[in-house]
């Protein structure tokens, strides 16, 4: 009875906030309504979510075929402790930026967004979210892939200006590109086994033929490497998610990515535990690594410095999942968690700053601490913890990391744990670079924006790459330097919670590792999830 | 003979009796060579249109290489065999699961052509072109190169003063 219940909960995550989208579309009129749907469905979302923790962790995956079809033909749904990690995270993170995002709509009367279209959207991606999280099969895992990536494309091009209309051209193309190469990895799959199903497929690939094997394998992985941003496959994210709206791109740089690299740590791990190529992926996340983070250090422009961290962060959750280890993937997951909140709370802070300075850009950035001590606060903390200062999660999470690539033992994973240590370093110097500037430096040493309008206008500079693009083409065919807007406290208190569950990450990290570590024992061994997806008689 | 549901006969048809100790691969799978010369031709022109500057002619290429991959859905079900409707003997019948993948497939296609064709309209009415534009920061830092200057972040040194331009008079 109890089990009935607890696997009647699963679908829930995707259906709450499609329910919700729907309703929110039906009452677009009342910009309240709307709020109060959104938020009772993603509170909905994070209260199932947390109890899937506790039951996956104490009764086993759950699983639900939808539809009650025969047990290896429909559709599954299936939480397991990984799954329903992830769903938590991701609830929380959703929400909080909700919240956040509402506080913007309140502050700016919804004039300059089209917020009705922003509630079903967002309630949308929410859906889709889950519903790559608690695929069980390799098809619904693609359509819950396509339900975020559309969402997405809308969020990304909200409003329509030219900017973003340009950044959404490269992010739509590129997705869609990976959405290809994955369907065609589901067809060869297809075509190998009979089956798409996650459990079935787990039995059935070990009776094919290597060679085989492998195709399908880079076939899946190219394109999770895309939607996660690996190196050399990252290239599209540091030019599309700057542009979006704060909420949306702290969203996407919490979530989008992350989401793959679930994807990556589910087929690494179930359907090919044999896999040939630890070696390549183990390249790849030190290349990551490395040239995401040589990125941020170039940059000069906070949203793009923030993109290029990303970018080189993800290279220590493919390190993980490279070494294939039960401690490799326990890190992994651990380092999955705490980066969700902690690069979501950086991009809010990003939001902040831009409406209390009227640009992201360093150069001409300046006296924030002065400002806003409050928001100052926010963002040391937040970046010693992506950093990995101790005692702060992100330091826990390397030290996870490391001690699995040690452990490991080859010339490559030491060079791996060589290469996280640089990394972490080098996104010291990034971000102290912009506390220096962005909140240290005093106003007087910043040149003022009118100056450097008239210079770029008049052309005598063309577009110096001091200036963030995106500001440098605004300012250039405004002529008119924003202007610094209000900040709201419900945003600041939306910020300060994302950051706070960092710190509570850094506290709750004993059990929380303990709990990683229980996922990825269940992820090595492969028989709890397989058993629990398919009885007896159809297990072939 | 009892009624069978619609799964149980799609059961009988994906698994034909397996071998002991054998894995069940479907017997029926030597791909119709026709279709897999129709895959290659779709998606290969797709990927030719893709890399165009035009919008227009991208929406295109992803159109023809999901139509591509749908065939290849195609292949990937095996042999053809009459429609799948409830009743059909589970050995004549065709293997509905692709097709049912295909139709979901089409679905999201469509929506694709929807969302391409409004933001190639959209960056038409902001531009006056669907060419996708150059990315500044490509365009910032071929000038830079083309000055020989190092970025604004560049912390430069008292010895590293010395450009490649000065460089090179002190070589003539």
């Amino acid at each position: 009875m109890i089990d009935d219940v607890a696997a009647n909960l699963v679908p829930l995550p995707v259906l709450l906030p499609l329910l919700g989208a729907a309703l929110s579309l039906a009452v677009r009129r009342s910009p309240l309504l709307q709020r109060v749907t959104s938020t009772v469905a993603l509170t909905g979302l994070v209260v199932v979510a947390a109890i899937l923790v506790v039951v996956t962790d104490r009764q086993g995956p759950q699983v639900l075929w939808v539809g009650a079809w025969k047990e290896p033909l429909g559709i599954s749904l299936v939480a397991d402790r990984l799954s329903a990690l992830m769903l938590l995270v991701s609830g929380v993170v959703i929400l909080v930026v909700l919240i956040f995002s509402i506080a913007q709509g309140q502050e700016d009367d919804e004039t300059d967004t089209p917020m009705t279209i922003f509630h079903p959207t967002y309630l949308v991606l929410a859906a889709g979210v889950s519903n790559a999280f608690l695929a069980g099969d390799l098809f619904n895992l693609f359509v819950g892939f396509e339900i975020l990536l559309y969402a997405s494309y809308v969020l990304l091009t909200l409003g329509g200006a030219e900017q973003r209309i340009h950044a959404g051209t490269t992010y739509v193309v590129v997705s869609l590109i990976s959405s290809s190469i994955f369907l065609i990895g589901i067809a060869a799959t297809y075509a190998a086994t009979g089956t798409v199903n996650l459990a079935q497929l787990a039995i059935r690939l070990g009776g094919v033929e290597p060679g085989v094997l492998l195709v399908l394998q880079l076939c899946l992985l190219t394109a999770f490497a895309i939607k996660a941003a690996v190196f050399p496959l990252s290239a599209w994210l540091p030019d599309s998610y700057p542009t979006a709206p704060a909420p949306v791109t702290a969203v996407f740089a919490g979530l989008l990515t992350k989401v793959g690299v679930y994807a990556m740590i589910r087929v690494q791990t179930l359907l090919f535990p044999e896999s040939p190529l630890h070696g390549l992926l183990m390249w790849a996340a030190l290349l990551t690594m490395v040239i995401g983070i040589l990125g941020a250090v170039s940059q000069s422009g906070l949203k793009r410095i923030l993109s290029f961290t990303l970018v080189s962060h993800i290279g220590y959750m493919v390190f993980g999942i490279a070494l294939g280890t039960a401690h490799g993937m326990a890190g992994a997951i651990f380092y999955v968690v705490h980066h969700i909140t902690i690069q979501t709370a950086l991009f809010l802070i990003a939001g902040l700053v831009e409406r209390l300075g009227g640009t992201t850009s360093l150069d001409r950035l300046a006296g924030l601490a002065v400002a806003s001590p409050v928001l100052s606060i926010l963002f040391f903390v937040a970046a010693m913890n992506l950093s990995g200062i101790p005692p702060l999660s992100g330091f826990l999470a390397k030290i996870g990391l490391f001690h699995a690539g040690i452990e490991f033992g080859t010339p490559l994973s030491w060079a791996l744990v060589a290469g996280g240590i640089v990394t972490s370093l080098l996104t010291l110097y990034a971000l102290a670079k912009v506390w220096s500037q962005a909140f240290w430096r005093p106003i007087a040493e910043t040149p003022a924006p009118a100056e450097v309008a008239a210079a770029l206008a008049s052309g005598s500079v063309g577009v110096p790459a001091d200036v963030d693009p995106a500001t440098a083409r605004t300012t250039v065919l405004t002529e008119t330097p924003s202007t610094s807007r209000a900040m709201p406290p419900l945003m600041l208190a939306a910020t300060a919670t994302m950051t706070a569950v960092g710190l509570v990450i850094t506290l709750a990290a004993g059990p929380l590792f303990a709990y990683t570590q229980r996922a990825a024992a269940d992820l090595k061994q492969r028989t709890p999830y397989i058993t629990s997806v398919l009885p007896p008689e159809v297990r072939r | 003979m009892p009624p069978r549901t619609m799964a149980e006969l799609v059961l009988e048809r994906l698994a034909p009796a397996p071998a002991a100790g054998e894995p069940t691969i479907s017997s029926s799978l030597a791909p119709n060579l026709v279709l897999v010369v129709v895959v290659a031709v779709l998606v290969a022109a797709g990927v030719f249109l893709l890399l165009d500057r035009s919008l227009v002619r991208v929406l295109l290429g992803t159109l023809l290489i999901g139509n591509g991959v749908s065939v290849l859905f195609l292949v990937s079900g095996g042999a053809s065999g009459k429609p799948p409707f409830y009743g059909t003997p589970a050995t004549e019948m065709s293997d509905p699961l692709p097709q049912a993948m295909v139709l979901t497939a089409i679905v999201i296609s469509l929506a694709t052509i929807g969302f391409l064709l409004a933001l190639s309209y959209r960056l038409w009415q902001v531009s006056g072109t669907d060419n996708v534009p150059d990315d500044i920061e490509d365009e910032q830092l071929q000038e830079l190169a083309d000055l020989d200057e190092p970025s604004a972040t560049f912390d430069v040194g008292e010895e590293s003063t010395t450009t490649s331009d000065e460089l090179a008079e002190e070589r003539s």
